[in-house]
């Protein structure tokens, strides 16, 4: 009788707690000794705010399985996140954010940077962020924010970028990806290579870009580049002649009715190319890899001009201490161990430890995604959804020609503030 | 003798400690002024730190500077003389802010006018032409249905409809009516000022028509019996006794419309400036003082609409 009562406290017990009760309940069904281990060992939750880019069920779940880590995602936009961090820096202990949010966040003083000599993978991590180069040897775009003008602190508790490599990292990378133009093949019906093709009257009330000062504004400058208006010295720090001249020639195109809308999050923009509201139009690959899985035809199509990037990374809480960051430590080690790598190569990013992902994923599957070769066999999404069939190419090829080609990261600039106000003049006008 | 005993009391309270069992009777007689406090109490008190206390850390944050990542608690105007930035050398041209305020205004107006056209009539329909009280109850009820589902939705439904391939466009098109899909239909001011009186209209037919069922029908038979025509009767009769009703509806429909910014972004494709649009970016640029600056901004116009619509009416001595 009272062992069945035990045995029921156990099971259920190994219910919540996951593998760490499996060995309680093995112990706990032979001896007595087992019990009163599962009670006492310390649940380990890591709290993880950041964007739903890296966050999915199959990662938190894999992560519990193999370190017994309890991620509590909280999920927040882009804004959202740098406001969580400015307003309430004790509400998470993960933060998973993008490194042109670090000119507002390090100088804040409410994020910890890491050691880099705790982590194990970090002298095997890509080249474009510790070089600015692709691990081919080609140069990568230095316009804008780019991971490796904002990965080192000059000290722990330093505010500004230090120029060379120090063991204080801001952020240790894990997700990025070359954004450029989606476009409706079957709607143009012909090919498109430029960014100027936004502003081509052809696509008079079908175009659109995204309202997000920051990184519209950097779409905006690809566009006046490609159309040969002006050449910027850096499109993700322009002087306030340049943000006007920027703006005018988007407020002329506006006022002339080439804009549908804008959108301002990942579902507005599947729904504005799906319906066919528009058929050009700023966006982000997974959002073209959604539009497909309706099985309706769109590209993200790579242009002569390069593209946009953007990258992200993890750093901590300041408030996070003690176990709590050995935790966090060992959650990013994991992160950079192979399976999140692959997962997210699966969805069309880029993992930031390639070798380590590569031992994660099939030959067929790596030559698709990173070598940009057809594929040998169909290709699914890692919730095992048909994306490609046998024989598709990756649009924009491989990772060296990506990654090779971008031309300007994400930014905040040093007019920040004025563009923003020039950004809601447009908006308005 | 009550009043006096306690100013007694007041004056030296060891004074008339005479007896205890006076003591008590006077404890639980309180003064009926010290019961309508405490009556209006729990309100003041919500009222207070939900609305006062918040609106003016908002008024004080807006008088802050601040940088990139961080309020200044140090005093400046910058908010708002960043908000009205080259007003002045742009004139006889509008400033942004301008021009945002008077499309706000403009979205505002239309919204008005068509919510209270279609807000009093259905309202009088409930009211005079719906005669047994079960029907009336399950009328109105049938007018909060939508209310069952949120906001959101009940906006995002009409997209579909309305698109360049849409519901509508395909109907029209296929009936032979037009050739060209219509583009104005979808991401304009059009699609704005339909949502928003889709969903709003209803905030204007509840104290319409709560105003309409309190007038006394004899005023009606008697305006009736003196030869009135039933437009007389509706001008010098329903309108002057609905008035209340009119105008919280009103209040109601301007202070909800002129906050807005979802609406707005959502269905005029995030191309509409809208005042609420300004505070949103402003909030996510981390400015806050400005965005609180353009708050009080905002909240000062509504608040002057509002004092202008009660000089017409004053609802405290109609209710």
């Amino acid at each position: 009788m009272t062992e069945t009562t035990r045995t029921t406290g156990v099971s259920r017990r190994t219910l919540l707690k996951g593998t760490a009760g499996l060995a309680g309940l093995a112990a706990g069904s032979g001896a007595i000794t087992g019990f009163p281990y599962v009670m006492s060992a310390e649940p380990k939750v890591l709290r993880y705010l950041g964007t739903a880019v890296n966050e999915g069920d199959d990662i938190s779940k894999q992560c519990l399985k193999d370190t017994g880590i309890k991620i509590e995602y909280i999920t927040a936009t882009t804004d959202d996140v740098t406001k969580r961090v400015m307003t309430q820096p004790n509400s998470f202990d993960v933060l998973d954010t993008e490194y042109f949010s670090l000119k507002k966040l390090v100088p804040s003083g409410n994020i910890l940077a890491l050691d880099a000599k705790k982590i194990k993978e970090f002298d095997n991590i890509t080249p474009v962020f510790t070089k600015g180069e692709t691990p081919g040897g080609k140069k990568i775009g230095n316009q804008g924010t780019a991971p490796w003008k904002v990965l080192y602190l000059e000290g722990k508790d330093s505010k500004t970028f230090a120029k060379t490599a120090t063991e204080f990292v801001t952020l240790i990378p894990t997700v990025y990806n070359a954004d450029t133009l989606g476009i409706r093949p079957d709607l143009i019906k012909r090919p498109i290579s430029s960014w100027s093709e936004l502003l081509n009257p052809e696509f008079k009330g079908k175009a659109s870009i995204l309202n997000i000062p920051s990184i519209g504004i950097m779409d905006a400058a690809m566009v006046v580049e490609a159309t040969g208006k002006y050449k910027y010295a850096d499109k993700g720090n322009m002087t306030k002649e340049e943000i006007d001249l920027t703006m005018k020639v988007m407020t002329e195109a506006k006022k002339a009715g080439q804009f549908r809308a804008f959108w301002k999050d990942f579902n507005e923009s599947v729904n504005l190319m799906a319906s066919g509201e528009t058929v050009i139009q700023s966006m982000w690959s997974p959002a073209v890899t959604k539009v497909r899985s309706m099985g309706i035809a769109c590209t993200f199509q790579p242009l002569k001009e390069g593209y946009r990037s953007w990258a992200s990374g993890f750093c901590v809480s300041k408030g996070v201490s003690g176990a709590k960051l050995d935790w966090a430590y060992e959650f990013v080690n994991w992160f950079l161990s192979g399976y999140a790598g692959a997962y997210l190569n699966r969805q069309g990013y880029y993992s930031a430890v390639l070798s380590t992902a590569k031992a994660h994923m099939e030959p067929y599957e790596w030559a698709y995604w990173m070598e940009g070769k057809p594929a040998e066999k169909d290709i699914k999404a890692p919730d095992g959804s048909l994306l490609e069939k046998a024989g598709a190419v990756r649009d924009g090829g491989s990772y060296e020609d990506r990654m090779g080609a971008v031309a300007c990261w994400n930014a905040v600039m040093d007019e920040n503030d004025y563009m923003v106000r020039k950004w809601n003049e447009f908006i308005a006008a | 003798m009550d009043t006096s005993e306690n100013i007694l009391q007041q004056a030296s309270p060891g004074f008339a400690r005479g007896s205890d069992t006076a003591r008590a009777a006077k404890a639980a007689r309180l003064s009926p002024s010290f019961i309508s406090w405490l009556q209006a109490g729990p309100m003041m008190l919500v009222f207070l730190a939900f609305f006062l206390i918040p609106l003016v850390f908002v008024v004080i944050v807006s008088f802050w500077d601040y940088n990139e990542y961080q309020l200044l608690p140090a005093f400046s105007g910058r908010g708002y003389t960043d908000t009205f930035e080259g007003c002045i050398a742009q004139l006889p041209d509008l400033c942004t802010i301008g021009k945002t305020y008077l499309k706000t205004l403009k979205l505002c107006f239309l919204v008005w006018a068509i919510t209270l056209f279609i807000g009093f009539w259905v309202a009088y329909f409930l009211a005079f032409h719906v005669k047994s009280k079960t029907w009336q109850m399950g009328l109105s009820l049938l007018c909060t249905i939508p209310f069952w589902t949120s906001n959101v939705i009940r906006m995002i439904a009409w997209i579909p409809l309305l698109g360049r391939n849409g519901l509508v466009n395909s109907g029209l098109v296929k009936t032979g009516l037009i050739n060209q899909p219509v583009e104005w239909l979808l991401y304009s001011e059009f699609s704005v000022v339909l949502a928003l009186v889709h969903l709003f209209t209803f905030f204007m037919v509840v104290p319409i028509f709560n105003s309409m069922v309190r007038i006394d029908k004899s005023l009606i038979e008697a305006a009736y019996d003196a030869g009135a025509t039933g437009f007389q009767t509706l001008v010098n009769v329903v309108i002057p006794l609905a008035k209340p009703g009119i105008v919280i509806g009103s209040i109601f429909v301007i202070t909800i419309v002129m906050g807005d910014f979802i609406t707005i972004g959502v269905m005029g494709g995030q191309q509409i400036a809208a005042a609420g649009k300004i505070i949103e970016t402003r909030l996510n640029a981390l400015q806050f003082p400005a965005a609180a600056a353009n708050a009080v901004i905002l909240l000062a116009i509504t608040f002057l609409i509002i004092t202008m619509m009660s000089r017409i009416v004053d609802i405290r001595k109609e209710l």
